[in-house]
This record gives structure tokens, sequence and C-alpha cells, in this order.
């Protein structure tokens, strides 16, 4: 049996996941992040992304809403904003903030389009984590 | 002594409020126990939270404006209470302190933030300058509120309108007991330093993007969580102490009842004896005429 790391992802309000992993792969803010057993010490950033860890070779997502990573050589805590498994989010409310947001993109003005930009991709992600588990 | 009909409705009337007491008390030990488990529930996050921001305070040279100290000139008191009553001195010994802290502190100038409905009431009727007030923050507590109070707290300190920001609340430790903490909130009180070659403290972090960026997001969610821990903590505390208050009043309506059941039942003794009495006199005189 190889190594593990554990990952721990907490929220303000909870703790949302607690299990070892053989691999974890993190939504850096800049860019994806894979952590392996053994991975050097380093704090980061989180942006709005998909979160993956692999267990004997099982593979399971979780959106997360930005936030921060502690990483160690034996474990990664997740702080995020938000985190959500496949089976807790709403896919229609999802599919209808994106498409809401791909219209308010196309008009929207400079003040506005950061925050319209996360929402879209935040709502983009939630899909693509959805559509994660309907598959398997 | 009183008659047994108004003693009868005594009795009743006390009975009354005994069934509402312990309906009270019932409900307070179920809302303390959904504010235990928000206490819990919040706790992984805090821990990680301070351990990380230690490690990272303790690695980096960088100073932050929110860890700074300043000259004292305004200060800004925040004063958590509960919303409601009957939960014994709960409110009314914050309250206290809180004026005691007011004379004691003798800040130059200082301004109450009230959160709960008798924060509020209290300061609302007195000199002091109430620069905001919340009713109906702590009887419907969110994981919201702490984060918004504290961008407020965090916006008035970075604007400078505002050099040490306090809290004072009650803090929750066991269902029996609780104890008034006067805390600073800002500026950060620098983290304490991690004892040398301790596992957690020999820990030289790379940081993505960069420590101070880093250290310029976690400050502000380490106010917040201080914010929202002293709210949970207040709730919990406050419903601790109305179960306790709730529990003493039930069990004084159980003497009460049974005192005036005594008192009932000698009044009712008493008026047989003496209409017994009343009856053999009459038989006697009757008697003694024929």
């Amino acid at each position: 049996m190889a190594e593990t790391v554990h990952l721990d992802v907490v929220t303000r309000t909870r703790l949302v996941l607690s299990v070892d992993a053989d691999f974890v792969e993190l939504p850096g803010v800049l860019g994806a992040l894979g952590v392996l057993p053994g991975h050097t010490p380093l704090l980061t950033k989180l942006g709005i992304g998909e979160l993956m860890y692999r267990r004997d070779r099982a593979e399971a997502y979780l959106a997360i809403r930005g936030g921060f990573a502690e990483i160690m050589p034996d474990r990664v805590t997740v702080l995020a904003e938000g985190a959500e498994a496949p089976g807790e989010i709403d896919v229609e409310a999802a599919e209808r903030e994106r498409r809401e947001m791909e219209e308010a993109l196309k008009t929207a003005d400079a003040a506005e389009l950061d925050r319209m930009r996360a929402r879209l991709q935040l709502a983009v992600t939630r899909l693509q984590v959805a559509s994660r588990t309907s598959r398997s | 002594m009183a008659n047994a009909r108004d003693l009868k409705r005594r009795i009743r009337s006390v009975k009354g409020t005994q069934q509402i007491t312990k309906a009270m008390k019932m409900v307070a030990a179920a809302k303390l126990r959904r504010a235990q488990e928000r206490i819990t529930a919040a706790r992984p996050y805090a821990d990680t939270l301070q351990r990380v921001l230690q490690n990272l305070a303790a690695r980096t040279e960088h100073t932050h404006p929110l860890l700074e100290e300043r000259e004292v000139r305004n200060v800004w008191l925040v004063v958590v209470s509960g919303d409601k009553g009957l939960c014994g001195a709960f409110n009314s010994n914050l309250l206290r302190e809180a004026e005691h802290v007011l004379s004691e502190k003798g800040w130059p100038g200082v301004e109450i933030v009230a959160i709960g409905k008798k924060a509020a009431d209290h300061f609302g009727k007195r000199d002091w300058h109430v620069v905001h007030a919340e009713r109906e923050t702590m009887s419907q507590l969110t994981a919201e509120d702490g984060p918004r109070l504290a961008e407020m707290f965090v916006t008035a300190f970075d604007s400078g309108q505002v050099d040490e920001v306090y809290l004072l609340y009650n803090r929750f430790l066991s269902i029996i007991r609780h104890e008034i903490v006067l805390e600073r909130l800002l500026p950060i009180e620098p983290p304490a330093a991690v004892e040398a070659e301790d596992e957690a403290g020999g820990i030289d972090y790379l940081y993505e993007p960069s420590a101070e960026a880093l250290l310029s997001e976690l400050l502000p969610r380490h106010v917040a969580i201080q914010t929202q821990r002293a709210l949970y903590d207040s709730a919990a505390a406050e419903q601790a102490a109305r179960m306790t208050a709730m529990d003493a009043a039930t069990k004084n309506a159980d003497e009460m009842i049974d005192h005036l059941t005594l008192v009932y039942n000698r009044t009712r003794q008493a008026a047989i004896t003496k209409e017994i009495l009343e009856i053999v006199a009459g038989a006697e005189a009757l008697g003694s005429e024929a």
C-alpha cells in the first residue's frame, strides 16, 4: 500500500470531508495544483474550481469556491469559502445561473465584470462537478 | 388565613406558570444543543486558520495594517448581549460589566456597538454614543453575521475612524459555566510566537502567490472568525443561562405548590373542624334544653 495524504476540507460552518487520499488536485489561484504524498509545505490561495482526490483508483470531486489550502507532506487542509459535494449541487439552479451570467457578461460594464465572471465560473464548476457523478 | 377558594386559584395559577417555565426550559435545552453543534462545527476551520496564521506571522517580517498599533483616540466597544430576557442575570451581569469596563478603561473616545436587543436598549437610554445597534441578530444567528460585522469593523479600522475594537461577550464554558470576557479584536494581537523546534513551528512554507498577499487575505478572515465565535459563544451561553433559570423557576414553583397545598389542606381541615364544633355545640344546646 502506497503512502497516502490525509485530506480535510472545512468551511466556516462544517467539516465537509476528511479522508485519506493517494492524490489530490486543488484549484490554486495560479492554476491547478497536484499533490502527492510527501509534498513540500505550501500555503496557497484557492480560486473557484474543482477539487479532485483519488483513493484506490476511485476519483471524487468537490466544487470549491475560493479559500486556502495548507499542504504538508502528510496532509492537506483546505479552508474553503464554500465546498459542495456532487450530491449537494442544485443542477437546475447552476444551469440557470450559467445562462444568466453568459447573457449578462455580453452587456456588463467593467466594474461588474469580475464579479460576474466569478459567478459564471462557480456555476460552470458546479455543473462540471455534478456531471462527474451522474457518469460514475 | 386565606380562604380555601383563593388558595385553590393560586395553586392553579402557579401550576400554569410552572408549565410555561418547564416548556421554556426544554426549548432552551434544544436550542443550546444546536448552538453547541454550531460551535463544534466551526472549530476545525478556526483552529486551522489560527495555526496557519501563527506560522505565517512567525515566518515573515511582513507587517500589515490590521496588525499595526496606533495611538488610541477612538475605541469601539462591541457589547454582545441577548435579544430576550428570562435568562437569569445573563444580560444584567454583562451590561454591568460593560459599564464597569467603560468607566475603568477611561478611553479618550469610545463608541458602542450594541449587538442584541438588551444591549441596544440599555445603551440607547444612556449617554454613550451608540454607533451601531442590532436588535434581532442574536435570535436568528447565521454564519454570515460574524463576517458581516467583521467587515464593518475592518473598514472602520482601515479608514482610521477607530483605532481599537474590543469585544465584550459571554464565553461559553459549559452548561453551568460561562464567563464574561473582554477581548481586543483590532488591531490583531501578534499571534503568540510559536515555540521553537516545535513540530508545527518549524514549517517553512512555500507561498502561492506570496506571503504578503496571503497575510492580507487571512487576517480579515481571522477577524471574521473571532467575531463569529463571540456571537456563537454568547448565543450558547444565553441558552444555557435560560435553561438554568427556567429549571430553577420550575423547582421554585414546585416548592410553592407544595406550600400552598399544605396551607390549603390545613385551611380545609380547620373549616371542617369548625363546622363539626358548630354542630356539636348546636346539638348540645338542644340536648341541654330537653
